[in-house]
């Protein structure tokens, strides 16, 4: 197991120089320019150009490449163009709202998802079936900035149980953490529980009609302990695939989520950062989430082997 | 119990150390983008001008009535030759560190802003020298009189000559500062700043107002609340749900669409905040055809019409007003001169225009910046007016970062560069010759779109030197006549962009940037 950790761990360094190739890439091929947005409205050309070169952005683009790779193998993710902070401690400051959103809604679609779709499987065809089927095609055909309103006006506006906007940092609470949080939570995990709820009925229902599922009974077992212990156990292999694989969504959902809600944390700086043309963030940053993918999908494998004791890595 | 009731009693309760936290008397404002640069010098950003106001104090300032008053400077004096300023600086002024502003504070802050603005290298080349004799009196001697050293120390609006500890000022213009040590009405919290959502300040406790009224930026900046939160929210309807959840107590500016939802609250309420408003201009780049022979710029004075670009961004007739004065309607140097049968779509002569200056089919390449709400109706008015007269218009679309990064370029519109491009500017930037960017003519000086034409920069400098209001407003409709011969940008009309303020708000002071000072939360 530890080697195969460690040979997914090397297979992943070729796909992160392609990413960082990638990124760098398309950031100056796209037609902008930072200097000319810092410089502002009232700027000449002459201090568009010195914003450039002090910038480092009138070099060749081998020669930035070289200095950003260079620099990022030292642990240097460079200087902001804009906040001139360190990239690195920018990110710091912002990742416990997004580690903070993203957990969160990955808890509520695994609490809700997985039940629900549990329970549709066995009682498959009846009305409690329909409804969570319905659900699940109305939750992923609806954007997540439209469930996020919707949530808003109902939860916040008219009912005022939950703030509009804002978070509140976990040192400073953990009620007002919460509280602040559900929404934006809720709103994340609708998607991922209308998908997960539908992967986990279809894989149920897959092991239902398998004979050990009949044994179970066979031998006296109650409903719950068949449906857990015996069902769920041995769907689990494509719901957790499902679960890795939607980590992508994820990161493109709390982008959004944090958008609209206000929360301080990577998914604005990302769009703070894409707005402003602000390179050594967005690199960064993109190169965090790739990342991040990469150990989630390895933390999915490893966790085959502890649902499936047949698989052997 | 119902659960929807234990559900409420669980969410009150979580909320409960939040109330608790926010009873103190605290003004949570909504500004109009985030605040990423902290510099007022070093960057035009209005957000940061806006920063600035908060920290920071100047020497003069602009009140109501577009008059410069003495705003640090206790009391001045003009030599009968008008060659040297003697400023002498109020008692009680402090840095918010402790330490007494002096004048070489002052004199070492008017340099490092003249370096970067505009106005400011104007005013310094009158300039023989800066002499602080002691430490309350500044003396600016000039080479020839000029009229723009109080108009220039009290410029309103980017970049605003702020006064800064002599250690700060004496930073590198084209670098950062990285002191945030000012004498204004509030103190910066630079360990409370989260960036992207929250910026916080603290009354100045030691700050001494002056004693007249607050007027624009002149008069006491009396703060009358505890703490200044700004709270950037991207989403505009997220800012007004906000709003009117009492979540936060002011917002700079919601967009014209949603008015009719903060109208409909009758706990909160609009307020214009800025009656100079703002003003949407057309911007020629002169260097390529056919925009490079005047007759044909000329021609847009007669195709256009203010009207139809303030109907289809604004709506609303109450925010906005048809202005055909270039140097703003309601200021001290408004005037018509030279634009009276102009910008009345007169289609017939635009068209004769066009046929004398031997337009030749030319496509013109027209930036329409689609990501800015205030921004994003305009290029599609001036196309269809410019194909009404015969003009061929490709219209590119793309969000305004990449145009503000095309328009710096000067390659073919073919390749790469452009013809034309729809922007707004803050009444304040346009209130004279000097300030008025998009009329700098000189060459390759001049701002994006590059004209050249030595009378108007004649006429700008004899403004400079002018120091009486009747012989600056004689050169301001000289100009102005200059321009309709030769010109630089078309102005499109005035609006206004309310702000949206709770009932327990109030005392808000009407200036052309959003100041705290004075407002109270009751």
């Amino acid at each position: 197991m530890v080697g195969y950790i460690l040979r997914r761990l090397l297979a992943a360094v070729p796909v992160m120089g392609i990413v960082a190739v990638l990124v760098f890439l398309m950031l100056r091929l796209t037609p902008s320019d930072p200097a000319a947005i810092i410089a502002g409205d009232f700027a000449n050309d002459q201090q568009i150009a010195e914003i450039r070169t002090k910038l480092g952005l009138d070099r060749p683009i081998v020669t930035q490449f070289v200095i950003w790779i260079g620099g990022m193998l030292q642990g240097d993710f460079g200087e902001s163009f804009f906040y001139k902070k360190q990239v690195a401690a920018l990110i710091a400051e912002r990742l416990e709202p997004t580690l903070s959103l993203s957990l969160l809604a990955i808890v509520l679609t695994v609490c809700i998802a997985v039940p629900l779709g549990t329970l549709a499987a066995y009682k498959q065809g009846s009305w409690i079936d329909r409804i969570v089927m319905g659900f699940s095609v109305v939750g992923f055909s609806v954007p997540v900035f439209v469930v996020g309103y919707l949530l808003i006006y109902v939860l916040a506006v008219r009912l005022d149980w939950f703030p509009v906007q804002g978070y509140q940092y976990l040192r400073d609470g953990f009620g007002g953490w919460l509280h602040r949080l559900v929404l934006p939570a809720l709103t994340l995990s609708i998607v991922f529980v209308a998908l997960i709820a539908r992967m986990t009925r279809t894989s149920v229902l897959e092991v239902l009609h398998e004979d050990y599922i009949r044994t179970a009974r066979a031998k006296g077992q109650s409903e719950l302990k068949v449906l857990v212990r015996h069902a769920l156990a041995n769907a689990a292999v494509p719901i957790l695939t499902v679960i890795g694989l939607t980590f992508a969504t994820l990161i493109g959902g709390v982008v959004v989520t944090e958008s609209v809600y206000t929360l301080p944390g990577l998914g604005l700086l990302t769009v703070d950062a894409v707005l402003a043309r602000d390179y050594p963030t967005i690199q960064a940053v993109i190169l965090l989430f790739s990342l991040a993918y990469v150990i989630v999908n390895l933390l999915v494998d490893v966790a085959y082997t502890v649902f499936d004791p047949r698989i052997r890595y | 119990m119902k659960w929807t009731a234990k559900v409420a009693l669980a969410a009150a309760l979580l909320a409960a150390p939040l109330a608790s936290a926010e009873a103190q008397k605290t003004l949570r404002f909504v500004p109009h983008s985030d605040l990423k640069i902290l510099d007022p010098i070093w960057t035009t950003a209005y957000i940061t001008r806006n920063h600035g106001y908060m920290v920071y104090d100047t020497l003069f300032a602009m009140d109501a009535n577009g008059d410069f008053k003495p705003q640090m400077v206790d009391k001045y004096d003009v030599s009968a030759d008008k060659l040297t300023y003697t400023l002498t600086l109020r008692n009680g002024l402090t840095w918010h560190d402790g330490a007494p502003v002096t004048s070489e504070d002052c004199a070492a802050s008017i340099k490092r802003w003249a370096a970067k603005d505009s106005l400011g290298q104007k005013m310094m080349s009158f300039v023989s020298g800066i002499e602080t004799p002691d430490a309350k009196t500044i003396v600016i001697k000039l080479k020839e009189p000029t009229g723009l050293v109080i108009s220039g120390l009290g410029k309103p609006s980017s970049n605003v000559p702020f006064m800064m500890p002599k250690r700060v000022a004496e930073t590198d213009p084209n670098k950062q500062i990285e002191d945030f040590t000012g004498s204004g009405p509030f103190v910066f919290k630079k360990d409370e700043w989260q960036p992207g959502s929250k910026i916080v300040y603290t009354k100045f406790d030691k700050y001494v107002p002056r004693s007249e009224p607050a007027s624009a930026f002149a008069g006491g900046k009396v703060v009358k609340v505890d703490r200044v939160e700004w709270r950037p929210i991207r989403d505009h309807q997220q800012s007004v749900n906000a709003l009117l959840s009492g979540e936060i107590d002011y917002i700079e500016a919601p967009p014209h669409d949603l008015h009719t939802l903060v109208k409909a609250d009758k706990n909160v309420y609009m307020f214009n905040w800025n009656p100079l408003g703002n003003q949407f201009t057309f911007r020629f780049n002169v260097l390529h055809k056919p925009f490079d022979n005047p007759k044909v710029r000329q021609a847009l004075l007669y195709a256009f019409n203010q009207e139809d670009f303030l109907k289809a961004v604004i709506g609303n007739a109450e925010n906005y007003k048809l202005c055909k004065a270039m140097f703003i309607c309601g200021s001290p140097l408004e005037t018509t001169a030279g634009m009276d049968d102009k910008l009345e779509s007169n289609f017939k002569k635009a068209r004769d225009l066009l046929k004398e200056a031997g337009y030749d089919g030319t496509t013109i390449v027209l930036m329409h910046s689609t990501d800015l709400q205030v921004l994003t109706n305009l290029a599609p008015v001036a196309k269809s007016l410019m194909e009404k007269v015969g003009l061929k218009v490709d219209m590119q679309s793309m969000d305004w970062q990449t145009l503000v990064a095309r328009r710096a370029k000067k390659d073919a519109p073919d390749k790469g560069g452009w013809h034309a491009f729809l922007t707004s500017w803050v009444s304040a930037d346009l209130l004279n010759p000097v300030m008025m960017g998009f009329l700098n003519s000189g060459c390759e000086k001049a701002m994006f779109g590059w004209p050249c034409d030595p009378e108007i920069e004649k006429l700008r400098n004899e403004f400079a030197k002018a120091t009486d209001l009747g012989k600056q407003k004689e050169i301001v409709a000289s100009i102005q006549k200059r321009v309709v011969e030769y010109p630089t940008h078309v102005h499109l009309g005035q609006w206004y962009n309310q702000g949206a303020l709770r009932n327990n708000v109030t005392g808000v002071v009407a200036a052309p940037a959003p100041v705290l000072w004075n407002i109270e939360v009751k």
